[in-house]
């Protein structure tokens, strides 16, 4: 294996099942994502793109094949310690941000160190940083109903990096803004892609964010291909 | 420590409900001290009777006299080590709710056999002196505002004077405090002879014997030996422990520890419906976040433990607030005015209630917990 390949997805499938029917999400799926590439992830409604992103993720596991991230299997990962991979080594960024809103923008941001052993002001450092990184260090103390769609969806993205993850999922993280609001948070994704060498993979329905990466893949009836579908 | 700001924060959500989860909590804690002081002084002195005292009573009922001569004859049986006496009276002090226990006793025998009582020596020895002297428990010396050397007027209800007079007066010469918590330090002891020369009628006569045995563990055998002494006599006596006395005393009422676990049994079993409820609801409405906090990485035992935290913050809050609560009105003294001369919030019963909170918030938040804790990640993030 490449030390430059960071995710492995390889004979993929995954299918759910509703009563005594089977739905065949995925198929036999392959995709490979080097480090520091921005992968988008595009296709219709209901083809799947969620799913492979939930399989990368760890948030769920494949019903066959292998996927593996730096080189570790996730899909044989315990309950626990894939619990402590995801912890370690990924950054989920959501369309509707999921911010908690009884907690202001720096304790969102603080979520995942929780489970890191730093202490209360090394925790508050790194809260810093991030927001610092995503331009929203004036917002510390708002809550997320005080903020605009962007800026929570900064927040999002500052709470996704501030662990300093190995691997960035995005979906649909545009999804719920303006386009304006929705260039800025791509802005932010290149930027975090280009300079900080973070890799990302972004679900999107939209042709302009998928502009903005590195590689676009389809996906369609549970098949990838580097070709837009009709 | 550090998940404690997340705990609260979910609490904060909704105010409403935390506030009146927590006071129907409150409640409930409230309710179980005050019937747990009410069970306490129902059953006043059950836990401070003397293991080596037996309490010696007319066979028929307590209220039928025994003649004072008696006690020399017990006095010779063998295993008995000492004895005294003591009479109901009944009297009033200025209006009918004013309720405090008096008796007429010997001073000294009646102080040898409760040890519990603590009289300084001067008091002791002034009471000795004066006839008409008495003395009192510092409750309700507290409570009446009496002090050493007022004159302590008594309306009488069964012992007239000769000369039909109802008016006692007895000169206050001492206040004794209780040994232990559960000491009784409500009752109003003067002399026996002064009140049996005074008395119109039934003179000669006590109401019972208080008898210390030798060995506790012969304290039946001896019991029997007391009432086989008058067995066939005008006056038979019926001889018991003094906690079997109590406790009879207590049963007479009912059974009083039956109805409290009947109450608090409905009482708390609502409570978890109530504190359930919010919990469930709780995290029903937070599924999705409770799944992002997954994806973030927190474990399922993790779930678990923020759940269940969350229940037993709010039960142990309330149930702490009721249980302080219970303890301030308990403090501010008996409701009854003097029916409860016992009336306190015993210490144990304040640990099992504390204890209580705490497996309340964990039956109230086991099932939402676990709810949390088996959520699938993806199902929860797909209701986004």
């Amino acid at each position: 294996m490449s030390d430059s390949l960071l995710v492995r997805v390889e004979q993929v499938e995954k299918v759910f099942r509703r009563g005594s029917e089977e739905i065949h999400v995925l198929q036999g799926l392959n995709l490979e994502v080097a480090k520091g590439e921005f992968l988008a992830l595009m296709g219709p409604s209901g083809s799947g793109k969620s799913t492979l992103l939930n399989l990368i993720g760890g948030l769920d596991r494949p019903t066959r094949g292998l996927v593996a991230i730096g080189g570790e299997r996730v899909d044989e990962l315990s309950d626990r310690r894939l619990a402590g991979w995801r912890a370690r080594h990924i950054g989920f960024v959501f369309q509707l941000y999921n911010l908690l809103p009884v907690l202001t923008a720096e304790r969102n941001v603080e979520l995942p160190l929780l489970l890191t052993p730093l202490s209360k002001s090394e925790r508050r450092k790194h809260v810093a940083t991030a927001l610092q990184v995503v331009g929203l260090s004036h917002r510390t103390k708002h809550y997320p109903r005080q903020l605009s769609g962007g800026e929570q969806q900064r927040v999002g993205i500052a709470r996704a990096i501030v662990t300093d993850p190995t691997l960035l999922l995005c979906d649909e993280p545009t999804g719920d803004l303006d386009r304006k609001s929705g260039d800025e948070i791509l802005n932010l994704l290149q930027a975090l892609n280009q300079q900080h060498g973070k890799s990302i993979v972004m679900v999107t329905h939209d042709p302009h964010a998928s502009a903005r990466a590195s590689r676009t893949v389809y996906l369609n009836k549970g098949q990838l291909s580097t070709v837009m579908p009709e | 420590m550090k998940y404690l700001h997340l705990i609260w924060s979910s609490l904060r959500r909704k105010k409403l409900r935390t506030l009146l989860t927590v006071l129907s909590v409150l409640v409930a804690f409230l309710l179980f001290g005050y019937l747990a002081a009410i069970e306490e002084a129902l059953g006043q002195g059950v836990s401070v009777a003397g293991a080596d005292r037996l309490v010696v009573r007319h066979k028929v009922s307590i209220v039928q006299l025994l003649p004072v001569s008696y006690k020399e004859r017990m006095a010779r049986i063998p295993g008995v080590s000492d004895v005294a006496h003591a009479t109901w009276f009944g009297g009033i002090y200025q209006d009918p709710k004013n309720f405090f226990a008096q008796h007429p006793v010997e001073p000294e025998r009646f102080l040898s056999l409760y040890p519990e009582f603590i009289l300084p020596e001067d008091q002791k020895k002034k009471w000795l002196e004066t006839r008409t002297g008495a003395v009192v428990g510092r409750k309700t010396a507290q409570k009446y505002g009496w002090k050493i050397g007022d004159r302590i007027p008594i309306q009488a209800t069964i012992w007239e004077k000769t000369g039909r007079d109802k008016s006692w007066e007895f000169d206050l010469v001492g206040i004794y405090d209780g040994a232990k918590t559960g000491t009784d330090t409500t009752t109003f002891l003067f002399r026996y002879d002064y009140f049996d020369e005074t008395r119109a009628f039934a003179k000669g006569t006590v109401g019972w014997y208080i008898v210390r045995v030798e060995d506790p563990d012969r304290a039946v055998e001896v019991a029997a030996a007391i009432d086989t002494e008058f067995a066939n006599s005008p006056a038979e006596t019926k001889a018991e422990t003094e906690l079997a006395f109590v406790q009879g005393f207590a049963k007479q009422v009912g059974n009083i520890g039956a109805i409290m676990i009947a109450i608090l049994s409905a009482v708390f079993f609502t409570i978890l419906l109530v504190a359930g409820n919010t919990m469930a609801q709780a995290v029903r409405e937070r599924t999705e976040e409770l799944g992002v906090l997954k994806a973030m990485g927190f474990t399922n035992a993790q779930m678990l433990g923020l759940v269940l935290a969350e229940s037993c913050f709010l039960s142990v809050l309330g149930g702490c607030l009721g249980l302080g609560v219970a303890w301030l009105l308990i403090a501010g003294g008996d409701p009854t005015r003097g029916a409860f001369p016992m009336f306190h919030f015993p210490t144990q019963k304040i640990v099992t209630g504390v204890f209580l909170t705490a497996a309340l918030g964990l039956a109230a938040g086991i099932l939402p917990a676990l709810q949390a804790m088996r959520l699938r990640i993806a199902d929860a993030l797909r209701r986004m």
